[in-house]
């Protein structure tokens, strides 16, 4: 920490620019949030005559009411929560148990599995190798596909082995001591000490899962009841941005509803696939900041 | 005499083994299902690159596919199409590299200069915002911010009589580059920051008093100090960034491309997909990937033996 002695005038000019450049870096990550939350509590008709900023002029909540009447977008809601909890749940369990394996010093085979999930962080099959084996594995179209491909991710699996490794090993001793096996060891002596780091890694986990978008577009897009939040989100999008002309907003079938959708719809639907990480990543930061640095450090 | 005797050491090791084995069958049991699995979702999926030697048909077994050399690497080389989309992939990898890497140093730098401790943090929590919002969103944002009607920019700078039309922003292919470029920057700059935070973090602090004591002011501080003090990590994160470096994947260009300015934002893997999964031409696509995959682990292992050289120490 820089030491405050000798404050002379190119001192406090340069305080002056420092301070200015963090709030408008402030200002330019925060107002897009902002933005997006007024619109989505305006009223639909007033918002197209534009010009709201960072407040509601005609505050409501229909917009919000409206998009939990669309059928679609329930399900989609519901698909990601689900992909999300299981998918960090088991994520979570399957990485610590593999990392603490690969954490015993003594175990025979550590070198060797260590090694092949090593190469996955940079040697990958590409996009058609992988679709052809998911199709071959009758996994399209089914919600599995959101959940099997990604149990396992290399990185974190290094990033809780690299905590582990920090544990005073005279605990593991007194357990087996004790006549404990390994399974149990692992259970009730190592799980709860990794509490910090499993906290960052599900954090990492549940993001991915929740922001997935693109292997509902590629493996389950004909499958109206798989559709997630985010590939919804998708699909407004790209085609509000593709079609500017007004003809193409008045088409009147089954997901109209969001085809149709003014801004102020749109934007609720944005708040509500984002704020349920932005609720949680504040109290997380603690412990994300330090499984970065292990990672880092560690690979 | 020495023969019976090293017959009788591999009997032992064997033996060894087997104990060893029996003894860790519960650590095996913890293993195996996910060896199994990786076999099956990362290695299997390297047997589908013989695609790329084949004419691959559907509905037929891998025994019944007509082999044909390197004739689809050869059709890739002599497409136009293949040169174009490689060149905007390197462009924007270049671009996601200098930025990506060099703005969060400086944002680090700047921040380490804040003394307010609750401003500090406060910016901090900010400024990791964005990385969890997915590139859906921010997709959505940046069209909605760069919009024609009523886009907050376009807004400042008629305000500010910088220009007399909205600039569709969008449809510009040339200003593509940047758009995705910038965005990136938006979203992930915080949070690549937190790297460069945490070495600064561990500096010495008697180094900043002996240097306030020897005279020297902020800047000469950060530039004598500081900087020296992150080196080991700004050298890992750069060779790190280069074996990344082909890897940008296709989320931004995917969300934030559209028919106007496909010419600037197709990049490898959209040209993949395009080609390879929307037209069926599974063998060509697969070509393509295996063309990716090279160069990443040419740039990865050739970036490692560089760092090693330099420090002695290796990244993989």
């Amino acid at each position: 920490m820089p030491v405050g002695v000798g404050k002379g005038v190119s001192d406090r000019i340069f305080d002056v620019f420092l301070y200015t450049f963090m709030i408008l870096v402030g200002i330019v990550t925060l107002y897009p949030f902002l933005n997006v939350l007024a619109i989505s509590f305006n009223n639909s008709t007033d918002t197209i005559r534009g010009g709201i900023h960072i407040w509601p002029r005609m505050f409501t909540l229909d917009n919000y009411r409206t998009i939990f009447q669309y059928d679609l977008l329930l399900t989609a809601f519901g698909n990601s929560v689900l992909r999300t909890i299981l998918g960090t749940a088991i994520g979570v369990f399957s990485s610590s148990m593999l990392a603490y394996v690969i954490s015993r010093r003594d175990f025979i085979y550590r070198r060797q599995v260590s090694i092949l999930f090593a190469i996955t962080l940079y040697v990958s099959g590409g996009l058609i190798p992988f679709y052809m084996l998911m199709r071959d594995m009758n996994l399209l179209g089914t919600f599995a596909i959101y959940i099997l491909p990604g149990i396992i991710n290399a990185w974190n699996v290094f990033v809780i082995r690299s905590y582990m490794d920090g544990l005073p090993p005279s605990l593991q001793e007194s357990a087996r001591i004790d006549g404990a096996n390994d399974l149990r060891i692992f259970w009730s002596v190592i799980l709860p000490l990794c509490k910090p780091v499993l906290a960052t890694i599900a954090l990492f986990i549940a993001v991915g899962q929740w922001n997935a978008w693109f292997d509902t577009y590629l493996f389950n897009s004909s499958k109206e009841h798989l559709t997630t939040l985010q590939y919804e989100m998708m699909k407004i999008l790209s085609n509000t941005s593709a079609s500017q002309s007004a003809d193409a907003f008045r088409s009147g079938d089954v997901d109209a509803a969001t085809r149709v959708s003014p801004e102020s719809i749109r934007m609720a639907i944005t708040i509500v696939a984002t704020v349920p990480i932005l609720i949680v990543y504040p109290f997380m930061q603690r412990y994300f900041v330090r499984g970065l640095t292990l990672g880092a450090v560690k690979s | 005499m020495q023969l019976q005797l090293k017959a009788e050491t591999i009997e032992r090791k064997k033996r060894n083994s087997w104990r060893k084995i029996v003894q860790q069958r519960y650590l095996l049991l913890m293993s195996l299902p996910f060896v199994v699995w990786l076999f099956i979702f990362h290695y299997l999926p390297l047997w589908g690159w013989t695609m790329a030697f084949q004419r691959y048909r559907p509905g037929r077994s891998f025994f019944e596919q007509d082999w044909v050399g390197f004739t689809n690497f050869v059709q890739l080389f002599s497409d136009e199409r293949f040169y174009l989309v490689l060149r905007n992939t390197v462009a924007m990898s270049f671009m996601a590299l200098i930025v990506g890497y060099t703005v969060p140093i400086i944002f680090a730098l700047l921040l380490n200069e804040i003394r307010l401790i609750t401003f500090k943090r406060t910016m901090q929590t900010i400024s990791y915002l964005p990385h969890f919002v997915s590139w859906v969103i921010v997709a959505g944002i940046v069209t909605k911010m760069l919009s024609t009607e009523g886009g907050p920019i376009n807004e400042l700078l008629m305000a500010l009589n910088i220009i007399d039309q909205p600039i569709q922003f969008m449809a510009k292919g040339e200003w593509f580059w940047w758009i995705v470029t910038l965005s990136d920057m938006w979203k992930e700059t915080g949070w690549n920051s937190i790297i460069f935070l945490a070495a600064i973090a561990g500096i010495d602090p008697e180094q900043y008093e002996a240097a306030t004591v020897d005279g020297a002011g902020r800047f000469r501080r950060m530039w004598h100090v500081t900087l020296p003090g992150i080196r080991p990590t700004i050298f890992i994160m750069l060779i790190l960034s280069i074996g990344w470096l082909m890897s940008i994947g296709f989320e931004k260009q995917f969300l934030l491309g559209n028919p106007m300015v496909q010419d600037y934002a197709e990049v490898i893997d959209l040209y993949v997909l395009n080609y390879g999964i929307n037209l069926g031409r599974y063998s060509y696509g697969t070509a393509i990937g295996i063309f990716n995959s090279l160069v990443s682990i040419t740039l990865l292992l050739s970036s490692n033996y560089i760092f090693k050289r330099l420090t002695k120490e290796s990244v993989i």
